[in-house]
């Protein structure tokens, strides 16, 4: 299981309470862990990452173990920890100044 | 009347409230945040189901969602966030004065259909126009209104947002919507085709040719349904009158104080009774002398009384957004409005005197009044 962790927003958009747990059939890949959430949860569509193209939303990022995974190719696989769920995949909403 | 009821849909820059009063519009009952921490720009009722309410939640970082509650806001439903232009997108004119690509931002203004509850138009930044026919799980743009001229629309300060929709109920293939920074335009045939509607509009500051078609700074547009004919424009600068559908503009500014603000708002039942708010200059958003003013003309423009009572006269500092002022069907009328400071202010009375309703809401970015059985 592939445990992700949603900004606030979105956990209370989709009705989520705390982690997400996520089964991915195939290689484990942002864009995999987002095809299931995405799936999951059909409301987060367009919120992540944008209809169509699929890109990362401009002001999304996405950590774990530490790294900002954000601009790495959405189809490179994830890191062991998070494949194995000693760590969660972090869907962070960027910081905004003020 | 005094069994009616009177719901206020307040959209802000941090959720939605709902405000509820009897007929008699003296105490109110608040509920909300709805979709705390959300922009939510705009709320409005469907005219034939009053509990169908759509509205417009958006965020900079996670993008735009349609929410519908059929329920009169209790409960709430995420319908749809997928707005595509329609085809290529093409450009319009940039800042800098090169052309830009259409990219959608946000929906603006929500306008349910007068006929069908599921069918609802939506303004959007970058201005378009979409159409819902299945109570907003998906839509489609009306992309020829693009076509007229949108090549040379040009955002505002503000974003190049439709921001006004305005129906006409005794003939369905007719409407009219304005636009930041592009004017106002009118279709005939259902949004088969447009006509920008600008003749008579000036803006010597923005826009140097006095015959451009296109390019004023229309910041709110209004119209009394029984006179589907005449409709009443706050511009940037100016507050106008068209009485043959917007082929011809004049001037009713007046003996304001200043033609400049947002919001312009027609009484419920006297077509002549206008509302305008004066806010100081483009360059200093707030009332003049700090004195927030209701400026009323009951008949049709040009001569203006100030509506005082009840509205802070010394050290106000707010302004008053386009969306954000509105009236009931009720006798007498009551007329709304809200401040970017957060106060919502009511008058039961066509706006002889005003009380603040709630004062401490975030920003306020539209109100909307519904008349309830």
């Amino acid at each position: 299981m592939i445990r992700v962790v949603l900004p606030y927003h979105l956990r209370t958009l989709a009705g989520a309470d705390g982690e997400v747990a996520l089964e991915i059939e195939g290689p484990a890949t942002i864009a995999a862990v987002l095809d299931a959430l995405e799936a999951r949860y059909p409301v987060l569509r367009g919120t992540v990452r944008e209809h169509g193209t699929l890109k990362r939303r401009a002001f999304i990022r996405f950590f774990a173990c530490k790294e900002d995974l954000s601009n790495e190719d959405p189809g490179m696989a994830l890191l062991e920890a998070v494949v194995k769920g000693e760590e969660p995949l972090f869907i962070v909403g960027a910081m905004a100044g003020g | 009347m005094l069994m009616s009821n009177v719901r206020l849909l307040i959209g802000t820059r941090k959720g939605a409230f709902i405000l509820t009063s009897d007929g008699t519009r003296t105490d109110w009952e608040i509920s909300g945040p709805h979709f705390a921490g959300w922009e939510m720009y705009h709320l409005k009722g469907s005219p034939i189901d009053p509990d169908r309410i759509y509205a417009s939640q958006t965020s900079g970082w996670f993008g735009q969602l349609i929410q519908r509650s059929d329920d009169g806001g209790k409960n709430w439903e995420a319908v749809g966030n997928e707005f595509n232009y329609v085809g290529v997108p093409g450009t319009h004119k940039w800042y800098d004065g090169t052309q830009h690509p259409w990219e959608f931002k946000r929906v603006w203004h929500l306008e349910p259909s007068m006929a069908d509850p599921d069918t609802v138009y939506a303004g959007v930044e970058d201005a378009a126009l979409f159409k819902t026919t299945d109570g907003g799980k998906t839509g489609r743009e009306l992309p020829a209104l693009r076509g007229a001229k949108g090549n040379l629309w040009q955002p505002g300060a503000g974003g190049m947002g439709l921001h006004t929709i305005i129906l006409d109920q005794g003939n369905p293939a007719r409407m009219f919507v304005a636009i930041s920074a592009a004017g106002a335009f009118r279709t005939d045939d259902g949004g088969e085709s447009w006509k920008a509607i600008n003749r008579g509009l000036k803006s010597p500051y923005e826009l140097p040719d006095p015959d451009a078609e296109v390019g004023h700074c229309v910041h709110r547009i209004a119209m009394h349904p029984a006179r589907p004919d005449v409709l009443f424009m706050q511009k940037h600068w100016d507050v106008m009158r068209t009485d043959n559908a917007g082929d011809e503009w004049r001037e009713i500014s007046g003996d304001l104080p200043t033609d400049f603000g947002f919001p312009i708002q027609v009484h419920a039942t006297e077509p002549e009774t206008i509302y305008v708010v004066p806010i100081k200059s483009d360059s200093e958003h707030f009332p003049p002398e700090g004195k927030l003013r209701v400026y009323r003309s009951r008949c049709g423009g040009d001569d203006w009384e100030p509506m005082t009572k009840g509205l802070p006269q010394k050290d106000c500092y707010v302004n008053v957004l386009r969306d954000a002022m509105s009236a009931d069907a009720l006798e007498p009328c009551g007329i709304y409005f809200g401040t970017t400071g957060g106060q919502v202010y009511g008058s039961a009375d066509d706006g002889e005197t005003w009380t603040a309703i709630v004062r401490d809401l975030p920003a306020v970015l539209s109100v909307e009044a519904q008349t309830l059985p």
